[in-house]
């Protein structure tokens, strides 16, 4: 594997781009590994990344049914934040950002990782109070957050629709300066160009279609390759997490599989400097602007359980009629492309980095909205987990049976209802 | 847009009702052990393919229905009264 560096980029420049090597490799299965990981997308790739890199645990597959990267980790608005409130959840994406910060170091790959600042919207006051816990909680546990008036809202971002006859006038923001969006196919490749340098099989096309048990162990798991046989088997397949788990024969999850939509329009030029969030009434909606010039936004879910990789026109309707609404100025821009994602929605609104109750089973699963910003930290947590046996403090309640406790890490306390945790 | 064909209102556009949930839990009685109330409250099959789930017509009747629709190709293959009793009147005249 070449490095990327100044020296290399300049020689090759001259050489017409011939010294470059494939990034990583495209082997076959082996019949045996330490470590089999379910699911290329961010979080599969990033935990055997931190298996192989931090715990020396280099006899480690990735399965993928697709192509690497081709799920939710292409089907995202690619958001990083950390303004979670919750415990468990406060420290977790705290150290996901503190990952993100220096992911393009620590991959020698560009993830061009942009912290133009979050900005969430605020319609009355007792939304600017709730703003103000939420924020200076983040202040006293070492994030930063900080809230915005009015004039200073216009001032960075001028062209919102600050009339008074707006249906929910804004009045001032919450902001996390540190936030900010990634180039997600770049945090895929990064990860598995990362993997396969320290020796980690990445096999794509091969489709897990059963998983072999004897007692209370995971002995193998069959696929469209052929069987392969693991010491330890991490699921890291959100969307699809309980058909997996139906396969280990190991029955219900607190998890539905909803989808999601998201947009980008033809390309413009530099309009938002920010990502903006719109939350109230009813409105849920989030846009910023990608390096093309590309808006990229979305909204809610589209309100009923499906597997399918495919939106509907009501939600799509909901999303133009939000961007219109504090964005005046995008009336009459083009969309280019939507597509949609399914994913794990849980029934707190928060994942899940767990044992399970086979010995040598662990599930990374239920990211809800939230994947994107997570994966760092999910492959982190993750690893550290397969490779120590037990959770890491951080994630100490966010297993299955949280629930049973009564330890519900509930950000929007919306309840038990697993579509309203967008 | 899914079409969904109301008992009451006949088909109408999906926009019009509102998703309740898995229709096939059956929720233990009050005093049933803590473990049948987590399985209950928060536990799902989530299949992909056929499933039992609630609507509510709430831009219609109001009324609470249960639907079979299948997750995967969204193919509704029956539509009913959820309330037993209602149901029967509307489906058998009695």
């Amino acid at each position: 594997m070449t490095r990327f560096n100044a020296w290399n980029v300049f020689v090759n420049g001259l050489t017409g781009q011939k010294g470059w090597s494939r990034q990583w490799r495209d082997p076959e299965p082996k019949d045996h590994y330490d470590v089999v990981i379910v699911g290329a997308g961010l979080h599969g790739l990033a935990t055997a990344y931190y298996l192989a890199k931090k715990h020396g645990v280099t006899k480690v597959a990735v399965l993928e049914k697709g192509w690497l990267g081709g799920g939710n980790a292409g089907r995202n608005t690619t958001i990083v934040r950390s303004n979670y409130f919750m415990p468990g959840n406060r420290a977790f994406y705290e150290h996901s950002l503190e990952l993100w910060e220096n992911l393009s170091h620590e991959l020698n790959y560009n993830v061009m990782f942009s912290q133009r600042a979050h900005v969430s919207l605020l319609h009355s006051p007792a939304a600017v109070d709730g703003a103000a816990r939420r924020y200076n909680t983040m202040q006293l546990t070492g994030s930063d957050g900080e809230l915005w008036s009015l004039d200073e809202l216009k001032r960075n971002i001028p062209h919102l629709n600050y009339g008074p006859n707006a249906r929910f006038p804004i009045i001032g923001a919450a902001v996390q300066r540190r936030a900010g969006t990634a180039r997600h196919d770049a945090v895929a490749w990064g990860y598995a160009r990362g993997a396969d340098g320290h020796g980690v099989d990445i096999i794509q096309n091969c489709e897990v279609t059963g998983v072999t048990r004897e007692g209370g162990q995971v002995t193998g798991l069959e696929t469209t390759r052929g069987t392969i046989r693991a010491k330890k088997v991490g699921f890291a397949v959100a969307g699809n997490t309980s058909r997996l788990w139906q396969m280990a024969d190991l029955g219900n999850l607190p998890i539905e599989t909803h989808k999601l939509q998201a947009f980008v329009s033809e390309p413009l030029k530099p309009l938002l400097d920010q990502v903006v969030v719109f939350g109230v009434g009813g409105a849920h909606f989030y846009i910023s602007q990608s390096d093309k010039g590309g808006m990229v936004f979305g909204g809610d879910l589209d309100w009923y359980k499906s597997y399918a990789q495919r939106g509907n026109l009501p939600i799509v309707q909901d999303v133009a009629e939000a961007a219109t609404s504090i964005l005046p100025c995008l009336g009459r821009v083009r969309l280019l492309r939507h597509w949609s994602g399914v994913m794990d929605m849980s029934m707190d609104g928060s994942h899940f980095i767990c044992k399970t109750p086979l010995d040598n089973l662990y599930l990374n699963a239920g990211w809800n909205y939230g994947g994107f910003k997570a994966s760092p930290a999910s492959g982190w947590y993750f690893a550290d987990l397969i490779a120590n046996d037990r959770p890491n403090p951080v994630i100490a309640n966010h297993d299955l049976k949280r629930f049973e406790r009564g330890i519900i890490i509930d950000e929007r306390g919306a309840g038990p209802d697993p579509k309203l945790h967008g | 847009m899914i079409r969904i064909r109301c008992p009451f209102c006949g088909e109408r556009d999906h926009s019009e009702f509102t998703y309740g949930g898995d229709g096939s839990i059956v929720y233990p009685a009050l005093d049933a052990p803590m473990e049948d109330w987590v399985k209950a409250v928060f536990e799902r099959e989530n299949p992909r393919g056929r499933q039992l789930e609630t609507w509510h017509h709430t831009s219609g009747c109001r009324a609470w229905l249960l639907v079979e629709r299948d997750t995967m190709t969204h193919e509704i293959f029956s539509v009913r009264l959820a309330h037993e009793g209602a149901g029967r009147v509307i489906e058998e005249g009695t």
